[in-house]
């Protein structure tokens, strides 16, 4: 096996014993432990007591476009870190060149906020 | 750039490029305007003039015309020649992807405002869309970078994604957004994988200094092969060539009709740009190697673009497959890999462009409210409740057609005469084969328009309520009728445009 392949059979010892370690703590609890089904033992978890309702729920919408929004200027941010530490050497071309990138993003979040996606209620 | 990055040390300026921004003028305004109407669009929501952001759009696009000229001249005094940092390219073939994309968006902006108005879906999201996506198509053309070809390639798509969704009741429009949604993204990560491995094989993204690598040196592993067959599949998708069609009837048929009607001629447009400068300019010393599966595609997609519309009883899955169809034509000029294989390729998708976006325009008016029905009895008997219509369709199904005096006709005679000319005699037989099984579709629809069989027992009889044709609808019927029967009597100038439309020499 080459030198190169050789550096990768930590990465793959290290996946196997990851493997390992989760199958054997799971199928060695299947084996030790006794099998007695019970309905009761299935039902929805509310804190001991016996559950009401249904045991699902749906999320209000404006969760989703707060994550959606979240995860934009999340990314932007992720351009913004590499721009940052080399800022300095790109001077004010690369300055105007974020500014530019900011502005445009800035623009998509003024359009989200006068079409009422920013309202919480 | 990346190697003058590593080498500086901090602290040290950087060689930055001088961005000439004129050449990526039409993309740069395309994309300036739909912020622009973006932003007006929701700071001016009180009543609006009809057809306001309808003709805003049209400016925006015929403004793209002026530095889309100014670099023409500039080509025509100084030659091609590759910008900013040499990831732009402005060359001829560019600067007509450009205007087959601006006449497109022009003719498509037309026809939406009468449909929005229509659907109950006003504002300016269906523009702003159609802009950005057209801008991303311009960015394709011109790369001279794989990376950019790729951003292009993004940009086009993801705004695509959307506007096929537009129509958000009909669940139609929902599942085509879906599937263009997830197999767009496949095939874009195809391509991606496909920029790796001819990256991986010559060292660069950079089109020219590939070409300049593979005319130097000689390969021997399969990576720069690999590379080419991932290429084409990620760009076949997008131009809906035959293994890769699957996604074209129902993402064709659930779209919006005017959403139709503008990414059959942009998509393929900047499509078959980016497969064309790709391969045969920059891959061009190893046209051996991928001429044969251009061949293959061209031949499948003719073949079973064809055969396939035959069946359809839905006009909008017919036109889909017959789009697959005019893809292989356009394959046919490009497999020829010779100046006048591009230049026909050229000539038919800016002839196709007015051909498509009319045919869809005729099925967004005849699809009525709800935009549900296109099945082909809706166009039964067209032709005594719409006498002009049923006659700006025929021409459009026979320009398609290809017969005489239609820009069709000349379309395939350029594409087919060039392949003649590089001895591929099997492609323009089976091309002149495909033609004429398409005749049989393109002639039912006609016949249907034009004779409508009274109702037999049982039957529907045919449609009888009056079909509104909005102001922006019929302006775009006529841009595109006059373009088709002008072009068909004097195809001079538009294939001189074509001929001189050449790619930059990497």
């Amino acid at each position: 096996m080459s030198e190169f392949l050789r550096q990768y059979l930590t990465v793959a010892i290290f996946g196997g014993a990851a493997i390992l370690m989760v199958a054997l703590m799971l199928g060695v609890g299947r084996l030790v432990r006794p099998t007695r089904p019970q309905g009761q033992k299935y039902l929805n978890y509310e804190c001991g007591v016996d559950p009401v309702g249904s045991g699902w729920s749906q999320s209000h919408v404006r969760y989703y476009i707060f994550a959606l929004l979240f995860v934009m200027f999340d990314v932007e941010a992720v351009f913004i870190f590499p721009w940052a530490v080399r800022l300095d050497a790109m001077a004010v071309f690369g300055l105007v060149e974020m500014t530019i990138f900011i502005v445009v993003l800035a623009l998509g979040l003024l359009y989200a906020w006068r079409k009422g996606v920013l309202r919480w209620i | 750039m990346i190697a003058a990055v590593a080498q500086v040390q901090p602290g040290q300026p950087l060689q930055l490029p001088h961005v000439d921004w004129v050449t990526i003028g039409p993309a740069g305004i395309f994309f300036v305007g739909g912020l622009a109407m973006l932003l007006a669009g929701v700071f001016l929501r009180r009543r609006v003039p009809r057809g306001l952001w309808s003709g805003t759009t049209v400016v925006i696009a015929v403004l793209a015309l002026w530095p889309a000229f100014h670099l023409w001249h500039q080509i025509a005094s100084g030659g091609a020649r590759t910008a900013i940092a040499d990831a732009v390219v402005v060359d001829g073939f560019s600067i007509f992807i450009d205007v087959v994309i601006i006449s497109a968006v022009v003719m498509a902006a037309l026809l939406t405002d009468g449909y929005l108005r229509r659907e109950n879906l006003e504002g300016t999201e269906f523009y702003v869309l159609m802009l950005f996506s057209a801008s991303g198509g311009m960015l394709m053309a011109s790369a001279n970078d794989l990376i950019v070809v790729f951003l292009g390639l993004e940009i086009l798509s993801i705004a695509l994604y959307t506007l096929a969704g537009f129509q958000q009741r009909r669940e139609g429009s929902q599942e085509a957004a879906i599937k263009y949604f997830v197999l767009g993204a496949f095939s874009s990560a195809f391509f991606l994988y496909g920029i790796a491995l001819v990256y991986g094989s010559t060292g660069s993204t950079n089109l020219g200094v590939i070409a300049d690598f593979l005319r130097t040196n000689s390969l021997t592993n399969g990576l720069l092969l690999g590379g080419f067959a991932l290429l084409i599949v990620g760009l076949g998708f997008k131009v809906a060539a035959v293994p890769f069609h699957m996604w074209t009837p129902d993402v064709y048929q659930g779209s919006p009709t005017p959403a139709t009607a503008f990414m059959a001629a942009v998509a393929k447009a900047a499509g078959f740009a980016a497969l064309l400068r790709l391969f045969v300019s920059t891959f061009n010393t190893y046209r051996l190697d991928w001429q044969p599966i251009v061949w293959a595609l061209a031949v499948l997609s003719l073949l079973v673009g064809s055969v396939l519309a035959v069946v359809q009883t839905d006009v909008k899955r017919m036109l889909a497959y017959s789009s697959i169809a005019h893809a292989g034509y356009v394959l046919v000029g490009f497999q020829t890999a010779s100046n006048r294989g591009v230049a026909g390729a050229l000539f038919y998708l800016f002839a196709y462009a007015f051909m498509i976006v009319g045919s869809f325009a005729v099925v967004t008016l005849v699809s009525g409210r709800g935009d549900t029905d296109a099945s082909l009895d809706a166009f039964r008997g067209l032709s005594s409740r719409r006498p002009a219509l049923a006659f700006v369709f025929t021409i459009f199904l026979l320009a398609q057609t290809g017969v005489p005096l239609t820009s069709g006709f000349l379309a395939k005679f350029y594409v087919i005469s060039a392949a003649v000319e590089a001895h591929s005699y099997a492609l323009a037989i089976i091309a002149m084969i495909a033609a004429v099984i398409a005749a049989f579709f393109y002639l039912r629809l006609i016949v249907v328009m034009y004779m409508a069989a009274p109702a037999a027992e049982g039957e529907e009889a045919a449609p009888t309520a009056r079909i509104p044709i909005a102001v922006g609808a019929g302006m775009s019927l006529t841009i595109a009728v006059g373009f088709t029967l002008v072009v068909g009597f004097l195809p001079a100038s538009v294939f001189d445009f074509a001929r001189h439309a050449t790619l930059l020499k990497l």
